[in-house]
Order: structure tokens, then C-alpha cells, then sequence
């Protein structure tokens, strides 16, 4: 074995066989699979108290209100405000609601009356606001003599359906769009994370060897580059191992989750969304869904999202690297040089949000090119089908840029990870990269 | 003789400061050679060009007799002054890994390591992570980790800084055992007494330079002041002048340093004649560390 792939190795199975990774590989699907359930939990919380409550109506619109929905008890009353007070005070009613006069057709704001003790929450406001709102809404219909059936003729569902204009171009379904932001959007946050996941793992592990200072003894056999790329491709394995066990454990862990806890995804899906709203997918909506998502050409979108992993990785994993040398005796005074990774990145994943939403706009066209931003924005784009003229221009600006890192991100290594003591400043690195 | 290795006229600068200026030497076979100089003398980038981690700025390295030097030639085996092992790997492991990247495959490094390991007594440490042992296990650990792939120059950069007299003296037997098994061996150090017990060869730089190099003993002659030390068995009170230069140092003891054209004969017959019984009589050679001192002051001085 040459001596790269001896580093790779080292690399490579010091860190699969420790103890930590076995654990978080193993845990973090079910961290999220706890956080998913706890957060359904959370949404789903109704709260136990029973609002019972006395509804005066002095409007002359005569309201039915229901005398129970959700966790309202509305009981209508004609007692005196005093009586009901104490029935208040008596723990009997929890609220009293008092719907004053109601002037007719022309009145654009209403306003009722909520009696208790306590504040009124959100909840109940907004719950009590919509109940009134469509009884007036009748009574309004009623007061104009319209028809209630004819007047709701009037709301009308729009969509529009992407037709193809060259007869070679596959027709889309109106979902394209939105399926392709969803999954462009996932691709690029994958990518985002992993770069900083391992990338920071590069870091932390080259100080560690600059720190403990076998990097002497290592670099007296093998080039201190050979010793970098090493570095790098080795948690860069680490990385893919983990992402397919993650792959594989993942379906498995909700599978078992759903049948043996009982969990039920779709549940904790919908009660991940806001309060009261329903799903808005219905079967056939998701069936066009599938069948899109499924007509995607997703062996091409698998090869070229590979291939901005590969070279968003090196990019930012070199530089890292780099950083990781430029560090002193204490590991943690490479925070303060990371915000060089961090800015770009950061702002690749505010670019990507915008591209998506314009995919051929001038911003994304440039990100798309731009090699700091490409391996985050691109993948996204991915879904968009660009034309491949723009993927191969990009690719060939990442890997060119990617070589120009990594050569850069050697000299800075090969001299700081000799330079004990103190961090190195960047007027220092910038002497390093100059100097041969 | 073929030598190990041959500098000539190496140059390293890092800016304005002229790390290593010009040195020339030479190291044959079977030998120990005491690198030598104050701190920042420039001692460690010179061998830190010898191993290969830097190139020079200019001059020839020779190694093993061939005009070729490769950078991190396998046939050198480097102790770095600041050590370092992986403290989260296992010992065994730890070394195979270092050995095959020396060059062995992984079948002979195994075979090296285990020897190795066997003749420190310390085969039972094979599974123990670095981080548990102590500093003087870690030592042996990384005294192997220099010389397993049986290189034929070794370079230990301050080899006994921070050993316990026992591993010190494990060390230094291990060093000539390696040399006269043919292995020529080149160390910095600071610790005078080591030099005159084991190199044969010393090279003393100071500001980059080479300010004295030579054989031990022929330093050793060249720096001689034609100094005795006698010691009597009773009170003697030397003539303050006369034939002799006596130095006295006590009643019983005196230092006499001989001048041109006397020889130590002459003086002991002076002595016999004075009646006075002579316990013990030897030249005092300059110690290490004194022509250290000079050869620096006068260095620094020019």
C-alpha cells in the first residue's frame, strides 16, 4: 500500500472503531425520530382545560353556536349579568360572552365581549373569532337575500399546468416546481451540513496531530500533502460510511417505529402543521405527486449530486485543513480563523433559497458557477433540469478551484503544522502561500 | 570509505535569518555523532533538512555514497525533539502503522515491531491506547517507533531530554548496540557528559555555522593546556616561583601547568626530589563543556 492510502486507512478506522461514532451513527436517526415525535406531540397539545361558557346574544341575529366544539361548551343565557357572575364566581362557567347589538349589513367591525378573570389566550380568541365570523357571514347572506349556494360559485381553484412548447420536451405536472424546490432544497442543506459536519472533523483532527506533535514523525516519511489529502479522504469515507448506514438504518427505525410504538408518520406530519389546517394534498394530488417524483431522472440527479459532494467537500475540508495547521498549542483558538469558511457557506445556503425560487435568474445562474456557492446552490438547481452546458461549466470551475484550494491549503499546511506555539495571523499564512 | 551521509555547504534561510549557513560535514558508518550548539544555533533545522521535512535553499546532501538524495529517504530513521505519538491509537498498531510508512510491507513491519517490542520487554503494552501510558513508557514506545525499519542513519533530535536515568541509560545502550550493528548514529544534545561518554564525532555549530568539528579526541588534544593534576600523602607547599608553574589547589593537591619544552617527566623527577610521596598524578583534559563555552564565545565575538 502507498502512503497515502496507509494515511487513509489510519484515518479511516480510527475513527469508524471508536466507541462515539458507533454511538452517534447509531442514535442520531433515532434523536430524530424522538424529535419528530416530541415535536408532533408538542403541536398536537390542546391543552385539558374545558372552556365552558355563557353566551349572551343581545345582536337580534339570533346565533347557533354549537354547544360543543373541541374543548368549548357553549351554553346560551338570558340571566342577568349579576346571576352569571356568580355562577362565575362559582366555578360553574369559566367565561362569559357577550354579543352586543348587531346594526346590520353595513357594519364592517364588530366587536364582542369576553368576561373572566383570566387573560384570554390566543387560542381561544382566534377559535371564538372564526366561530363568529361565519355566523355573521350568514347572517349577512341571509340579510342581502342571496343564495348561500349560488355565492360560493364565485370561489374559483386556479392552477396552472406547464405544457412543454418543443415537441421533445417531457410534459410536466404542475407539482414540478414545488416537487423540485423541495427536493433541490433538501439536497442542498445535506451537502451544507456535511461539509461542515466533516469538514470541521479535518480541522479538529489535524490540530490534534499538530498538538500532540507526531505530525513530526509522520512527515519525515510521507509529504506533508500526502498527510493532508489523507486526512481529508479519510473522514471524507468516514462520512459517506455514515451517510449509508444512515441510509439504511433510517427507513428501518421508522418502520419499526410505526408498527411497534404505533406512531403513526402521517399523524405526526400533520401535526407538525399549524393548528386546524388541514393537509392540503389529496390522493389524487398525491398520486401526480409520486408519479412525478418517480418519472425524475434520478440516476443523473444521484451521479452529479455525488460530484458536488465530492468537490464541495474537498474545497472546504482543504481549508479547513488549513486552518486546523494555523492553530497554536490550543485547539480552540482555530474558532476565530473558521469564520473564512463559515461566511461562505453561510451565505451559499441563503443564495440556494433564492435560486430555487428563480432558478434562472441571474443570481443563480452566477452561483452556479461560483465555487464557493456551486456545491450547495447546484444540487438544488438540479431539479430545475438546467441544461447541461451549465452543469459542465460548473463542474469544471469546481474541480479547477478545488485543485487551486488544495495546493493553496498544502502550503499553509506544510509550513503551519511546523509552526509550534502560537496561532499563526493571516499576514503569516499569507507569507506561507507566497513563499516556496 | 563510503560515507552515510555528506553535507556540503547547506544553506536555509526563513527570511532574513540564516537558519543553517553553509555547513559541511560528514558522517562515516558505525559511528556516533554529537551534533552540538546553544539554543537556536540552528540545530534543528539542520536536521530537519537531513530528514527531509524542509529542503535547503542551496548545497548538496549525499546519502549512503549516491549523489541522488531523496526527501524522506527511508534508510534514515528521525526522533523529533518534540514527541508525539497518536494518543487515541494502540501501541501495537500504532507502531505498525508508522514502520510500513517507512516503507516495510505490512508483514515485515509486524515482524519488526514485535521484536522490537519483545527486547524492551513490553509485548503485554501491544493493546494499550498511548494516552495510558506513562511518559517513560511512551519513550521506549517512540525510541522504537524511530528505528523498527532498521535504518542505517539514525537521527535522534535531543534524545534524552525529560528520560529518567533508568531509560536513559536503556537509550544510550540501545544507541551503541545500533552502532555496532552498523547503524551510524547522528544526536543533538546539550548534555556534555553524554557526548564525552559516546559520540566519536562532533559537530558544534553556533549562529548556522560550523565552529568545530573533528574527531573526539583530536578536539579533545586540540583544546589540551598541558595541565596535571597532582596529589601528595602529606602537606606540600610548592615553590610560588621557580622551574614550575604551580597552581595549588589544597595542601595536598596541586595543579601544575607545564611549559613549553617540559615534559611530564621532568616535572615528576622535580617532585621525587622534593621528597614528597605522590598518590596520584593525571593530565586534566578541557572538558566538553568548556570547549563548548570557548568555541561559542569566541564565535560569538568575531
Amino acid at each position: 500500500m502507498n502512503k497515502l492510502g496507509l494515511i487513509v486507512a489510519r484515518e479511516y478506522l480510527i475513527k469508524v472503531k471508536n466507541w462515539k461514532f458507533i454511538l452517534t451513527t447509531l442514535l442520531t436517526p433515532l434523536g430524530f425520530l424522538v424529535f419528530f415525535i416530541v415535536v408532533g406531540i408538542i403541536f398536537n397539545y390542546q391543552g385539558e382545560t374545558v372552556y365552558s361558557i355563557a353566551v349572551v346574544d343581545e345582536s337580534g341575529m339570533n346565533i347557533q353556536l354549537p354547544e360543543e366544539k373541541g374543548k368549548l361548551r357553549f351554553s346560551p343565557s338570558s340571566e342577568s349579568m349579576d346571576s352569571l357572575r356568580a355562577r362565575y364566581a362559582r366555578d360553574e362557567i369559566s367565561g362569559i360572552w357577550v354579543l352586543p347589538r348587531f346594526a346590520g349589513v353595513e357594519v364592517q367591525d364588530y366587536t364582542s365581549y369576553y368576561y373572566s378573570d383570566r387573560p384570554v389566550d390566543i387560542e381561544l380568541e382566534s377559535r371564538l373569532e372564526n366561530l363568529l365570523q361565519q355566523e355573521i357571514r350568514d347572517h349577512k347572506i341571509r340579510l342581502l337575500g342571496l343564495e348561500k349556494e349560488r355565492l360560493e360559485k364565485l370561489d374559483t381553484r386556479i392552477s396552472i399546468d406547464p405544457e412543454p412548447v418543443s415537441a421533445n420536451e417531457k410534459d410536466r405536472s404542475a407539482y414540478t416546481g414545488k416537487i423540485a424546490t423541495a427536493i433541490g432544497g433538501a439536497m442542498g442543506y445535506i451537502i451544507f451540513f456535511i461539509i461542515f459536519l466533516y469538514g470541521a472533523s479535518v480541522m479538529r483532527s489535524v490540530a490534534d496531530e499538530k498538538v500532540n506533535r507526531v505530525v513530526e514523525v509522520i512527515i519525515s516519511s510521507a509529504r506533508p500533502v500526502e498527510l493532508m489529502l489523507g486526512k481529508i479522504l479519510g473522514v471524507g469515507l468516514v462520512g459517506l460510511t455514515q451517510l449509508m448506514i444512515w441510509l439504511v438504518l433510517i427507513p428501518v427505525i421508522y418502520f419499526f417505529g410505526m408498527t411497534i410504538a404505533g406512531i403513526d408518520v402521517q399523524q405526526v406530519q400533520e401535526a407538525t402543521q399549524p393548528m386546524g389546517q388541514q393537509s392540503p394534498v389529496d390522493q389524487e394530488e398525491l398520486l401526480v405527486m409520486i408519479r412525478e417524483i418517480a418519472s425524475m431522472n434520478w440516476i443523473k440527479i444521484a451521479f452529479i449530486f455525488v460530484v458536488y459532494f465530492i468537490g464541495g467537500y474537498l474545497l472546504y475540508a482543504s481549508m479547513f485543513a488549513a486552518i486546523g495547521a494555523a492553530t497554536g498549542d490550543d485547539i480552540n483558538d482555530a474558532q476565530s480563523l473558521t469564520i473564512f469558511i463559515t461566511i461562505p457557506i453561510l451565505l451559499a445556503i441563503y443564495v440556494m433559497f433564492q435560486a430555487i425560487r428563480l432558478p434562472e435568474s441571474g443570481l443563480a445562474v452566477f452561483a452556479s458557477f461560483f465555487p464557493f456557492f456551486s456545491p450547495v446552490v447546484m444540487p438544488a438547481l438540479l431539479a430545475f433540469d438546467p441544461p447541461w452546458w451549465r452543469i459542465v461549466v460548473s463542474v469544471i470551475l469546481l474541480f479547477a478551484f478545488c485543485y487551486f484550494m488544495v495546493w493553496v491549503a498544502g502550503r499553509i499546511y506544510r509550513t503551519g503544522i511546523l509552526m509550534y506555539g502560537k496561532k499563526a495571523s493571516i499576514k503569516e499564512i499569507g507569507k506561507w502561500i507566497l513563499r516556496g | 570509505m563510503a560515507t552515510v551521509l555528506n553535507l556540503r555547504n547547506v544553506v536555509k534561510e526563513y527570511g532574513p535569518l540564516k537558519a543553517v549557513d553553509g555547513v559541511s560535514f560528514s558522517v562515516p558508518p558505525s559511528c556516533i555523532i554529537g551534533l552540538l550548539g546553544p539554543n537556536g544555533a540552528g540545530k534543528t533545522s539542520l536536521i530537519r533538512i537531513i530528514t527531509g521535512i524542509t529542503q535547503a535553499d542551496s548545497g548538496e546532501i549525499e546519502l549512503n555514497g549516491e549523489n541522488i538524495y531523496r526527501l524522506r529517504d527511508p534508510s534514515i530513521g528521525y526522533m523529533p525533539e518534540e514527541r508525539g505519538l497518536y494518543k487515541k491509537m494502540k501501541v501495537g498498531e500504532q507502531l505498525v502503522f508508522l514502520t510500513r510508512l517507512r516503507g516495510l510491507n505490512k508483514e515485515d513491519a509486524y515482524r519488526r515491531v514485535v521484536y522490537w517490542m519483545k527486547k524492551f520487554e513490553i509485548e503485554s503494552w501491544w493493546n494499550k491506547k498511548v494516552e495510558e501510558l506513562s511518559k517513560g513508557m511512551s519513550q521506549k514506545v517512540q525510541f522504537i517507533a524511530t528505528v523498527c525499519h532498521q535504518p542505517r542513519l539514525i537521527i535522534l533530535d535531543e534524545p534524552f531530554s525529560g528520560l529518567d536515568p533508568i531509560n536513559t541509560s536503556l537509550i544510550k545502550d540501545e544507541i551503541l548496540k545500533l552502532k555496532s550493528e552498523g547503524a551510524s548514529i547522528l544526536f543533538s544534545t546539550h548534555r556534555m557528559e553524554q557526548v564525552e561518554e559516546m559520540c566519536d564525532y562532533i559537530v558544534l555549530i553556533n549562529r548556522g555555522k560550523v565552529v568545530l568539528q573533528g574527531e573526539v579526541g583530536d578536539v579533545r588534544n586540540r583544546y589540551k593546556e598541558h595541565l596535571f593534576e597532582v596529589r601528595f600523602d602529606a602537606d606540600f607547599s610548592p615553590p610560588s616561583e621557580g622551574e614550575f608553574d604551580f597552581l595549588p589547589v589544597t595542601a595536598r593537591h596541586t595543579n601544575v601547568r607545564l611549559r613549553e619544552g617540559q615534559t611530564t617527566n621532568h616535572l615528576l623527577e622535580y617532585l621525587l626530589n622534593a621528597g614528597v610521596g605522590i598518590i596520584s598524578f593525571r593530565e586534566l583534559l578541557p572538558g566538553f563543556s568548556d570547549i563548548f563555552i570557548k568555541t561559542v564565545n569566541a564565535s560569538n565575538d568575531e
